[in-house]
C-alpha cells in the first residue's frame, strides 16, 4: 500500500494519467455552442417574451377578463376595457412592464382563451428602459409574428396541462 | 559620426528583428493558452476575432491601450509606474542570448546561461516593486509570496542547470546545444528535465503554483491595483517569461535547434523552425497543466521546493559528476 503510493508519487503516475486524459478530452466535441450563430434547443414550455394572440379570422382573443392582471405576482400587467359597438368586451389598454415581469407563466395559465402566452423568444434586450414597457400594439404584433410557433407549442404542451 | 550612426542603425534593426517576432508570438501564445484551456474543458475558447480567434489578443491589447491608467492616491508613483516597465523589459531583454539557429542569435556571449539566469532572477524586482508601490494589502501579500516562491525555485533551477553544464563544459548556449548533437540531455537527465519543468512552472507563477495571483485569496496579487496598459505590460512580461522558460528548457534538454534525428528529409527543415516547435511543445504542456491541476497550498509549495527538489537535484548532481568522472567523460574543453 505505502510502497505503491511512494511509487506513484515519485513517478507522477496520477499526474501523467491526468495529462493523458486532458489530451483525450481535447479532441472530443465541445459542449458549448457559438451562441449568436448557433442556438440551443428551446422547450415548447419556454416562458419567454409575451404575445397576445388572435383568432384565425383576425379577431383578438383577449376578452378583458383581467384574470392575468389579478394573478400576476409582480403586478406587471395593466388592463383597461370597454364595450365595443357589437356588444363584446375588449381591452382598450393592455400593458406589460417587461422589467417588472418575473416570467412565471401564471398569466398564460390563467387565461381562459389562450390569448396571452409566453413564446420561445428570449432575445428581446433593448438599449433603453422605455422600449421594454410593452403595450397592446406591441403584444399583438408579437402574436402575429410568432403565431405559427405559438400554436405549435400550445398544441405540444396540451396533453400535460 | 556617420559610421557610428550606421552601427547604431544596424543594431536597432537587429533588435527590432528579434523583438517584433517575440511580441507577436507572445500574442499568439496567449491565444494558444486560452484555446487549449478551453478545449480541455470542452469549451470553444476564443474563436471570433480573426481566423480561429488568433487576433483575440491583439483586440485585448487594443482595449487595454484605450483604458484609463489608474494610479492609487496612496501609491508610490515612480515605483508604481516603473514596476511593469521593469517586468516587461527584463522579460524581453533575456531573449538577446537565445540562439534560434547556429547563426541566428543577437549576442553570442560566453556566459549566456549565467546571463539568462541573472535576468530571470531580476524579474522578481518588477513584481516586488509593483506589490510594494501599490500600498495595498493584497498586492503586497501577493508580491511577498511571489518573491519567496521565485527565490526558492531559482535555487533548484540553478542546481539543475549545473547538471547540464557539467555534461557540456561551457556556459555558452550555442555550445550547450551543439553538445547535444548525439544525445539530447532529456534522455540521460530525464529526472532533471521533469524537475526543471516543474520549477519553471513555479518560476513563472503558473498553475499549480500561481499563488501570487490566487484570486480566491488575493484578488489578483501584485496586479490588483494595475489597469490599462500597465496591466497589459505585466501580462506581456509574464508570457514573455513563460516563453523564455520554454526556450531555456528546449536549449538545455531538448537540443535547441537540432532536428529530432539527423537524416535526410528531416534535417532539411530549417533550424529556427525546430526551435520554435520545441518551444511550442513545452508551452503546450504548460497550457495543458494549467487546465488540469488544482493550486498548491503555500506550505506545500515551499516544502516541495526546499525539501524535495533541492536535495533531489543535489543528489542527481553528485551522481552525474561521479558517473562522468568514473567513465572519464568529463568535458575537456578549451578553458
Amino acid at each position: 500500500m505505502t510502497l505503491n503510493r511512494i511509487f506513484k508519487t515519485i513517478f507522477l503516475v496520477e499526474f501523467i494519467k491526468g495529462l493523458l486524459m486532458a489530451i483525450k478530452e481535447m479532441f472530443k466535441k465541445s459542449k458549448t455552442i457559438n451562441y449568436p450563430f448557433e442556438k440551443g434547443p428551446v422547450s415548447p414550455r419556454m416562458r419567454g417574451e409575451h404575445a397576445l394572440r388572435r383568432y384565425p379570422n383576425g379577431e383578438e382573443r383577449c376578452i378583458a377578463c383581467k384574470l392575468c392582471e389579478a394573478v400576476c405576482p409582480a403586478q406587471a400587467i395593466t388592463i383597461e376595457s370597454a364595450e365595443r359597438s357589437d356588444g363584446s368586451r375588449k381591452t382598450t389598454r393592455y400593458d406589460i412592464d417587461m422589467l417588472k415581469c418575473i416570467y412565471c407563466g401564471l398569466c398564460q395559465e390563467s387565461c381562459p382563451v389562450e390569448a396571452i402566452v409566453q413564446g420561445p423568444n428570449f432575445e428581446f434586450a433593448t438599449e433603453t428602459r422605455e422600449e421594454l414597457y410593452y403595450n397592446k400594439e406591441k403584444l399583438l404584433d408579437n402574436g402575429d409574428r410568432w403565431e405559427s410557433v405559438l400554436a405549435k407549442n400550445i398544441k405540444l404542451d396540451k396533453p400535460y396541462r | 559620426m556617420i559610421e557610428y550612426l550606421n552601427i547604431l542603425g544596424s543594431e536597432v534593426y537587429k533588435i527590432l528583428f528579434l523583438l517584433l517576432p517575440i511580441l507577436v508570438s507572445v500574442a499568439m501564445v496567449v491565444w494558444l493558452d486560452r484555446r487549449v484551456w478551453g478545449l480541455v474543458q470542452k469549451r470553444k475558447g476564443p474563436n471570433v476575432v480573426g481566423p480561429f480567434g488568433l487576433l483575440q489578443t491583439l483586440a485585448d491589447a487594443l482595449k487595454y491601450i484605450f483604458k484609463e491608467i489608474i494610479i492609487p492616491a496612496s501609491a508610490n508613483k515612480a515605483v508604481f509606474i516603473l514596476a511593469p516597465i521593469v517586468t516587461m523589459t527584463l522579460a524581453l531583454v533575456a531573449w538577446a542570448v537565445i540562439p534560434m539557429s547556429e547563426k541566428l542569435v543577437l549576442s553570442d556571449i560566453n556566459v549566456g546561461i549565467l546571463y539568462l539566469f541573472a535576468v530571470s532572477s531580476l524579474g522578481v524586482y518588477g513584481i516586488i516593486m509593483g506589490g510594494w508601490a501599490s500600498n495595498s494589502k493584497y498586492p503586497f501579500l501577493g508580491a511577498i509570496r511571489s518573491a519567496a516562491q521565485m527565490v526558492s525555485y531559482e535555487v533548484s533551477i540553478g542546481i539543475i542547470i549545473i547538471n547540464v553544464l557539467l555534461c557540456v563544459g561551457s556556459l555558452n548556449l550555442k555550445d550547450i546545444v551543439l553538445a547535444q548533437k548525439e544525445l539530447w540531455y532529456v534522455i540521460p537527465l530525464f529526472p532533471m528535465f521533469v524537475l526543471f519543468f516543474i520549477s519553471a512552472l513555479a518560476e513563472t507563477n503558473r498553475p499549480p503554483f500561481d499563488l501570487p495571483e490566487a484570486e480566491a485569496e488575493l484578488v489578483a496579487g501584485y496586479q490588483t491595483e494595475y489597469s490599462g496598459m500597465m496591466y497589459a505590460m505585466f501580462w506581456l512580461g509574464e508570457y514573455a517569461n513563460i516563453l523564455l522558460m520554454c526556450a531555456m528548457g528546449s536549449i538545455l534538454f531538448l537540443g535547441g535547434w537540432l532536428p529530432i534525428i539527423d537524416i535526410y528529409p528531416i534535417n532539411l527543415i530549417p533550424s529556427p523552425i525546430w526551435m520554435i516547435l520545441k518551444i511550442l511543445f513545452l508551452f503546450f504542456l504548460f497550457a495543458l497543466i494549467k487546465a488540469i491541476v488544482p493550486r498548491y497550498r503555500y506550505d506545500q509549495l515551499m516544502r516541495l521546493g526546499w525539501k524535495i527538489f533541492l536535495p533531489f537535484s543535489l543528489i542527481y548532481l553528485v551522481l552525474t559528476a561521479s558517473f562522468l568522472f568514473y567513465f572519464d567523460k568529463l568535458p575537456k574543453g578549451n578553458f
